[in-house]
């Protein structure tokens, strides 16, 4: 050990939860549970903003050939909207949980890295500072979330957003990054004992899965972000046609990170469903190794279906038919999942608590919107609806269908544990089933209009017959769609002032996060309890009949648990750095 | 098993070799572009000056691993040592990058002339801060050295660093051939 200290050792303790600092115990923090609230309410404003610009857009489609936007003031919320929901709300949501909730289920004092996870926060305000300070400096990004050139370049988008567009997400995505290794190096050397792979709670274990994806995708999107900004700010040619670029680079390089981060955006989304079915259905998961495994199958696939965005651009037939091939494969492990969430359910004895509601919800949008998607595999069929309102349709059944509910069911379930008190089920279950129809109404009717050839992204649209009328139905469920989100914020706001008290496991749930109290102590666990199969505290509770992991699952549990539990001080693992 | 740092920046290298393969996926499509048949290509490059700059390079990855074995048998003397000489041979190269550049330069071979600078400037531009960031973390590091703070039980932080810099290195042999040793072959 070094005599010389070249950092001081601190005398007082730095301002953290439950220090009197006020705004300041937050700002500072290094707490993984603040650092996950700050993610939460900062993707919640964003998703706020992101609505916002959204409902802006339906009320502009409400009628044909309507004016309440510019062509052009229609091209930024669209650009905006996209790049909002998945680079600032959905992406950054997930981690954020992730943040909050992995070293809780993992019985750990906090992150392996607790500055560089306060790093990665604020990396992600600022990026996302950055990316919205454009609409100040001249006007907002508006060549769609994609990007595709030559719409970037300077001559074809003269005003600087794209340029805040590449600088804020790349901002954003390095920050993305840091979170991905952070959260792996905690999920592989901070898991308190017994708690083998085999045990890992299913969300754990989707988060590390997504960590490899993050580690695996977005360094192709830094670096197409880095080149797009050479192209405006150094003149390079990488995508400019005209001096030999090329655009279908930045189209491979784009949906070589951009299919990856689809399931970066939708695999801790199964990993809460996978958490919060088996509570509500009184089972254990089924398939819990077959959960796990379809999930690194996924991961491998989604490194090798991006063409499937690109049919329209012009390939060989030979990988028209790799691509199309692959994209329809990924449909099996999805649908594994699928089916083993049904047969967690089947003869269970299923409570209809609001956070169940939003997992049957995603289960069957999400399962429409996959039925679509494989569709797009056969891609003479996407030859004829690319860039219509069925993807439009598509992608809102997978991520707001699917993802969105699947981050609310999570909410429901763990607000009581983030806050202390419960959300209130009356709300909650109005929220719900608004929020269910809101949806149906404003993305079903979508599907119809693809077919029927409205393009999507264009300011507005011809009079042709039924056109009119399935837009309004769309922008009326659109409307539907804010009032339940404003219901969910006053629920939100009311129950954590004014809801019963919580405790620490007010769902009867089995596993670690419910051991400690709700709202958990800054060092998370008093005593972190034996953990000798996936579900300790049922375990515990039913010590005459335990969860047996089966014999294949599960090596022996060895002795070194059987005294009883390990105090968190005890292990080496627990010190944060 | 590694320590958690080693752990983190291996995860930390996986990603930056994805970043590092893009571009040297869009050098390699662009290093003769049909489009552009003016413009210059891999003939301008100056073979055997980085050749003797990329010699520098590669003797630094061997010092920073003599580093970190002195540092195991707790000589500390030997540590700081080569720790030293792994910053000198780093920055070493960096001149040389610089000179190459300053060259081409003076050819008019620059990022906005044509793809093929493009992708060449944006590709070694990129390692070469790579380059200069592990600089800094290896003055750091040879601080801390000098500051008595590692010891054999406690040198995380010059396995993680001297991680990094041989990765620095691999990229550059591979950078090395792709450009520069392809170059030679028309």
């Amino acid at each position: 050990m070094s005599s010389v200290p070249l950092v001081p050792e601190l005398d007082q303790s730095l301002p953290a939860l439950g220090s009197d600092e006020g705004l300041l115990s937050w700002l500072a923090s290094v707490d993984h549970k603040q650092i996950g609230l700050m993610y939460l309410v900062t993707t919640g404003l964003f998703f706020v903003i992101g609505g916002l610009e959204a409902l802006l857009r339906r009320i502009q489609l409400a009628r044909p050939n309507n004016t309440v936007l510019t062509p052009q003031n229609y091209n930024q919320p669209f650009t905006l909207h996209g790049n909002t929901m998945i680079f600032l709300v959905v992406l950054p949501v997930l981690i954020g949980i992730g943040t909050y909730l992995v070293p809780l289920m993992i019985g750990a004092r906090d992150m392996a890295f607790p500055r560089l996870n306060q790093m990665s926060l604020w990396l992600l305000v600022f990026g996302s500072l950055v990316l919205y300070y454009s609409f100040v400096a001249g006007g907002a990004p508006d060549a769609g979330w994609h990007a595709y050139p030559p719409l970037t370049e300077k001559d074809y988008s003269p005003n600087p957003g794209l340029d805040y567009y590449s600088i804020g997400l790349l901002i954003t995505g390095i920050g993305t990054v840091a979170s991905g290794i952070n959260l792996l190096v905690t999920i592989f050397t901070m898991r308190t004992p017994g708690l083998t792979m085999r045990r890992l709670p299913l969300f754990v274990w989707m988060t590390m899965v997504n960590g490899f994806l993050i580690l695996g995708a977005l360094p192709a999107l830094n670096a197409s972000l880095v080149m797009i900004f050479f192209d405006r700010q150094l003149n390079a040619h990488f995508f400019d046609v005209k001096n030999g670029g090329s655009a279908i680079l930045w189209q491979h390089y784009f949906w070589s990170f951009g299919h990856p981060e689809v399931y970066i955006m939708v695999l801790p989304a199964f990993g809460i469903i996978s958490e919060v079915i088996p509570v509500f259905s009184r089972k254990p998961i089924y398939g819990y190794s077959f959960v796990a495994a379809s999930t690194v199958a996924i991961a491998f696939f989604s490194f090798a279906v991006w063409a499937h965005h690109m049919f329209a651009a012009g390939m060989s037939q030979t990988l028209d038919l790799i691509f199309g091939g692959s994209s329809m494969l990924i449909a099996i492990p999805t649908g594994i999942k699928i089916f083993n969430w049904l047969a967690t359910i089947w003869g269970g004895k299923v409570r209809f608590t609001t956070s169940m509601l939003f997992a049957l919800g995603f289960l069957s949008m999400f399962t429409i919107g996959g039925l679509s998607g494989v569709t797009f595999a056969v891609f003479p069929v996407d030859w004829q609806v690319t860039a219509s309102y069925y993807v439009v349709a598509h992608m809102h059944y997978v991520l707001f269908g699917g993802t969105l509910f699947a981050i609310l069911a999570g909410v429901y379930y763990w607000f009581p544990k983030m806050s202390g008190r419960m959300l209130s089920e009356a709300w909650g279950k109005w929220h719900f089933w608004l929020m269910f129809a809101g949806f149906n109404l404003t993305f079903f009717p979508m599907h119809i209009l693809g077919i029927m050839g409205m393009s999507r992204r264009i300011f507005t649209y011809p009079d042709r017959p039924g056109w009119g009328g399935l837009n309004m139905i769309s922008t009326a469920g659109s409307l539907l769609l804010a009032v339940s989100v404003l219901i969910f914020l006053i629920n939100v706001v009311l129950s954590s002032r004014r809801g019963p008290p919580a405790g620490p496991n007010p769902w009867d749930a089995g596993t670690l996060e419910w051991a400690t109290s709700s709202p958990p102590p800054p060092h998370n666990f008093d005593l972190v309890p034996p953990v000798r199969g996936r579900r300790p505290l049922w375990d515990i509770a039913h010590p005459a009949a335990p969860d047996r992991p089966s014999r294949t699952d599960s090596p022996p549990t060895t002795g070194r648990m059987a005294g009883g539990a390990l105090p968190p001080g005890r292990d080496a693992d627990a010190r944060p750095e | 098993m590694r320590g958690r740092s080693e752990v983190a920046m291996l995860l930390f290298l996986a990603s930056e070799s994805v970043f590092f393969v893009m571009l040297i996926l869009a050098y390699v499509y662009f290093r003769h572009s049909p489009a552009n048949p003016a413009g210059a290509g891999p003939g301008v490059l100056d073979v055997p000056h980085t050749a003797a700059f990329t010699a520098c390079l590669l003797a630094s990855s061997l010092t920073v691993w003599l580093a970190g074995r002195s540092l195991k048998r707790d000589r500390q003397w030997a540590t700081q040592l080569w720790l030293a000489a792994t910053v000198v041979l780093g920055a070493i190269f960096l001149v040389g990058q610089g000179t190459e550049y300053l060259g081409l330069i003076d050819k008019h071979v620059t990022i906005d002339r044509d793809v093929f600078g493009t992708a060449f400037f944006t590709l070694t531009g990129f390692h070469s801060f790579h380059v200069f960031a592990g600089l800094v973390a290896l003055v750091v590091v040879l601080g801390l050295a000098i500051a008595g703070d590692f010891s054999p039980d406690r040198r995380s932080a010059v396995s993680a660093v001297s991680l990094y810099w041989h990765f620095v290195d691999a990229v550059w042999v591979v950078i090395f051939s792709v450009v520069y040793l392809w170059s030679l072959a028309g």
